[in-house]
């Protein structure tokens, strides 16, 4: 399958390990992985901040960028769902409302991707590691997408997936919230990876780089030895490296 | 300058007899929620027909309200219409004050504390007692509640122990039998001389004229019976077309606020009919302060299905951190930061609300009537008077993100301004993913 990659902003210049693990799992399940590098910021920042013209820019940018793509993958729940759910709420114009109605349906988070689209369950990983998955809010709630991570998790060679009974609570982050309310956003995170950490994971992973970033900085604040982790960077690893 | 939100959320997390008393309590809540809701044959089935039945509500509002009236009046009672708060206050102190009333007993109302009621009376030199347990509290107190259905829930037994040997003189016990005992005994003896009763309610019914008062302490239902008059006080939306109507939503209202499977107390209120000389003059105020717009404003009227469980403050993760009184509104948490913004006057505090939010949309996922919170939240984020400074930045955001190349320049803008901070391990050295794939 020929394959668009959406690279979020963020993962782009945070994050890039996350986005080279995708193109290394995608391309070893056969496929044919392009990047178009003008790609930039999906309009997620500006529109959760309440500036929507700002957004519909950027939105424009990102519908005009991708019509003609096949199938677009991205290693981000959050940013799929501003895509997927959101452009709605712009003043997109009558054209580019039919091709954004048209894109959307083609437009997918990596493991969504994996397990619904692909079918598939295995991806042949090995991660000899003990894992905890947290379920990134964007992704759970507004796009749906639940049982496919852990899925993919349990097919992992030697992995050995915590799960426990500490719900789905958000790890505090909220885009411009942490900023604004950064002390909130700090103890909600903090509560968090109390919960995730007493499982007694090495590796907590999750599909969005933004609250998994949040969360590392929670264990450091709480004294806690976690690593945060894409679930792409485990997905890609064959020899249990990363 | 840190607003005035922000201040009351720092004052909230340096509170750790707070934090606590308020995590505990929402947790308690959720855990039993989860255990009840999941014993409905089909949950989601039970949601679309609740809030079928709050869409026909606010669809059909005025020809529901003309059926109440008539059914309402015609069983004897007396209907107020209040186009604001401040008329809905004074019908009531002016109903109170004509029949010379000094004293009385009230039970809860969240559109009693959204009129400002309570400080009406005292202004009108009334002395009107709280007698739902929790508002009892937070009235001896000198506060407002935290939270929509349990308004104490700020306060642990220890601080509910210290401010009764304080305000009512007895020895400190922190033993919730004892201390409820105490404020039972007071109670009493106000429900036996109170001049008057005042309530909220949940629900209308159209149909019959029942004022439908859900609750679990019986005060409610004494504050309604024995005194000679009595005022009920609710917002205009929440008529209900019919008694069957009520049904799915009695059933979830519990579930949802504290996990029970029914209030202790489901009380179908009707006037009484008799004109003898001492049968019970029986009000009803309906507010709308702000409704009557929303119900015209299609990007928000979706609120006005609320009814009142208070779950979505319960899971969610801002408000399970700092309580109700951070939010610095009659209406805390999910439901109360899109509420506020509806409801009266719009304040700069009220705009800040949809902004003390991660959007996680776990209030949308909890509702019993599917509420799209977030969504309004967003709404209402885009149309906030936003500060210059946001303003700027998201015009510099989506000139820069507009081309690829002013990304990339940028990006390196901040890499070499971050360099300095590399120093202290504040942050990584990165090379971008796109920088990476166009490397030759």
């Amino acid at each position: 399958m020929k394959i668009s990659l959406f690279i979020p902003c963020l993962v782009d210049q945070a994050a890039p390990e996350t986005a080279k693990a995708t193109v290394t799992l995608l391309e070893r399940l056969g496929h044919e992985v392009h990047y178009d590098i003008r790609q930039t910021c999906c309009g997620q920042a500006p529109f959760n901040a309440g500036f929507r013209d700002e957004a519909l820019t950027l939105a424009e940018k990102f519908i005009k960028l991708f019509s003609n793509s096949e199938i677009i993958v991205a290693p981000s729940g959050s940013c799929v769902s501003m895509v997927v759910n959101h452009y709605q709420e712009l003043n997109l114009s009558t054209d580019l409302n039919d091709d954004w109605l048209e894109l959307k349906t083609r437009v997918f988070e990596l493991t969504s991707f994996l397990v619904d689209k692909l079918q598939l369950s295995d991806v042949g990983a090995n991660f000899p590691h003990k894992v905890t998955y947290h379920a990134s809010c964007h992704l759970l709630r507004d796009l749906g997408v639940k049982d496919q991570p852990l899925k993919l998790l349990k097919n992992v060679k030697d992995l050995q997936l915590i799960e426990g009974d500490w719900g789905d609570e958000c790890c505090g982050y909220g885009g411009a919230f942490s900023a604004k309310y950064s002390d909130l956003s700090n103890r909600i995170a903090d509560r968090r990876a109390e919960n995730l950490a007493a499982g007694g994971a090495e590796f907590i992973t999750g599909a969005d780089d933004s609250c998994l970033m949040n969360l590392r900085e929670a264990f450091k604040r709480i004294g806690k030895p976690q690593q945060t982790i894409h679930i792409a960077r485990i997905l890609a690893s064959t020899n249990g490296e990363l | 300058m840190s607003s005035l939100v922000k201040q009351s959320i720092k004052k909230a997390l340096n509170d750790r007899q707070l934090t606590e008393a308020v995590l505990k309590s929402c947790l308690k809540s959720v855990n039993k929620r989860a255990d009840t809701i999941t014993e409905l044959d089909d949950l989601e089935q039970s949601r679309q027909k609740a809030r079928a039945v709050r869409e026909r509500s606010i669809n059909e509002l005025d020809a529901l309200h003309n059926s109440f009236k008539s059914s309402f009046t015609k069983a004897g009672g007396i209907l107020h219409y209040a186009d604001t708060a401040l008329a809905a206050s004074r019908i009531v102190t002016n109903i109170l004050n004509e029949r010379n009333l000094r004293s009385g007993v009230k039970s809860k109302s969240m559109v009693a504390e959204e009129i400002g009621l309570n400080k009406a009376l005292i202004d009108a030199g009334i002395d009107a007692v709280e007698s739902d347990l929790g508002e009892y509290i937070v009235q001896l107190a000198g506060e407002t509640p935290s939270h929509i259905t349990a308004p104490a829930l700020h306060r642990s037994k220890e601080s509910i122990g210290r401010l009764f040997s304080e305000k009512l003189g007895i020895e400190y016990t922190d033993d919730p039998h004892e201390l409820t005992m105490v404020a039972r005994r007071i109670l009493r003896k106000r429900f036996v001389e109170a001049e008057f009763g005042i309530s909220g309610a949940n629900f209308l019914i159209a149909e019959t004229g029942h004022v439908i008062v859900v609750e679990n302490e019986s005060n409610a239902r004494l504050g309604a019976s024995l005194p000679k008059v009595f005022i009920a006080v609710t917002g205009i939306e929440k008529v209900l077309p019919n008694l069957v109507d009520a049904a799915p939503i009695l059933d979830l209202l519990p579930r949802s606020a504290t996990g029970q499977r029914a209030s202790a107390y489901v009380n179908f209120l009707l006037p009484n009919k008799s004109k003898s000389a001492d049968s019970q003059e029986f009000h009803l105020v309906l507010v709308d302060n702000g409704r009557s717009r929303a119900l015209k404003d299609p990007l928000m009227r979706e609120m006005l299905l609320c009814i009142r469980c208070g779950a979505c403050l319960n899971i969610c993760p801002v408000y399970r951190s700092v309580g109700g009184h951070a939010y610095r509104s009659v209406y805390p948490g999910p439901m109360g930061a899109v509420l506020s913004n509806m409801l009266g006057e719009r304040t700069m505090i009220h705009q800040e609300l949809p902004f003390l939010s991660t959007l996680c949309g776990v209030c949308k996922e909890i509702c019993p009537i599917g509420i799209d919170i977030p969504r309004m939240l967003l709404e209402l984020r885009s149309r906030a008077d936003k500060p210059a400074i946001e303003k700027m930045a998201a015009s510099v955001w989506e000139w820069t993100m507009s081309s690829h190349t002013r990304l990339e320049m940028a990006a390196q803008g901040v890499k070499l301004f971050s360099g300095l901070l590399l120093v202290s391990g504040v942050l990584e050295n990165k090379s971008s993913f796109r920088k990476e794939v166009s490397r030759p």
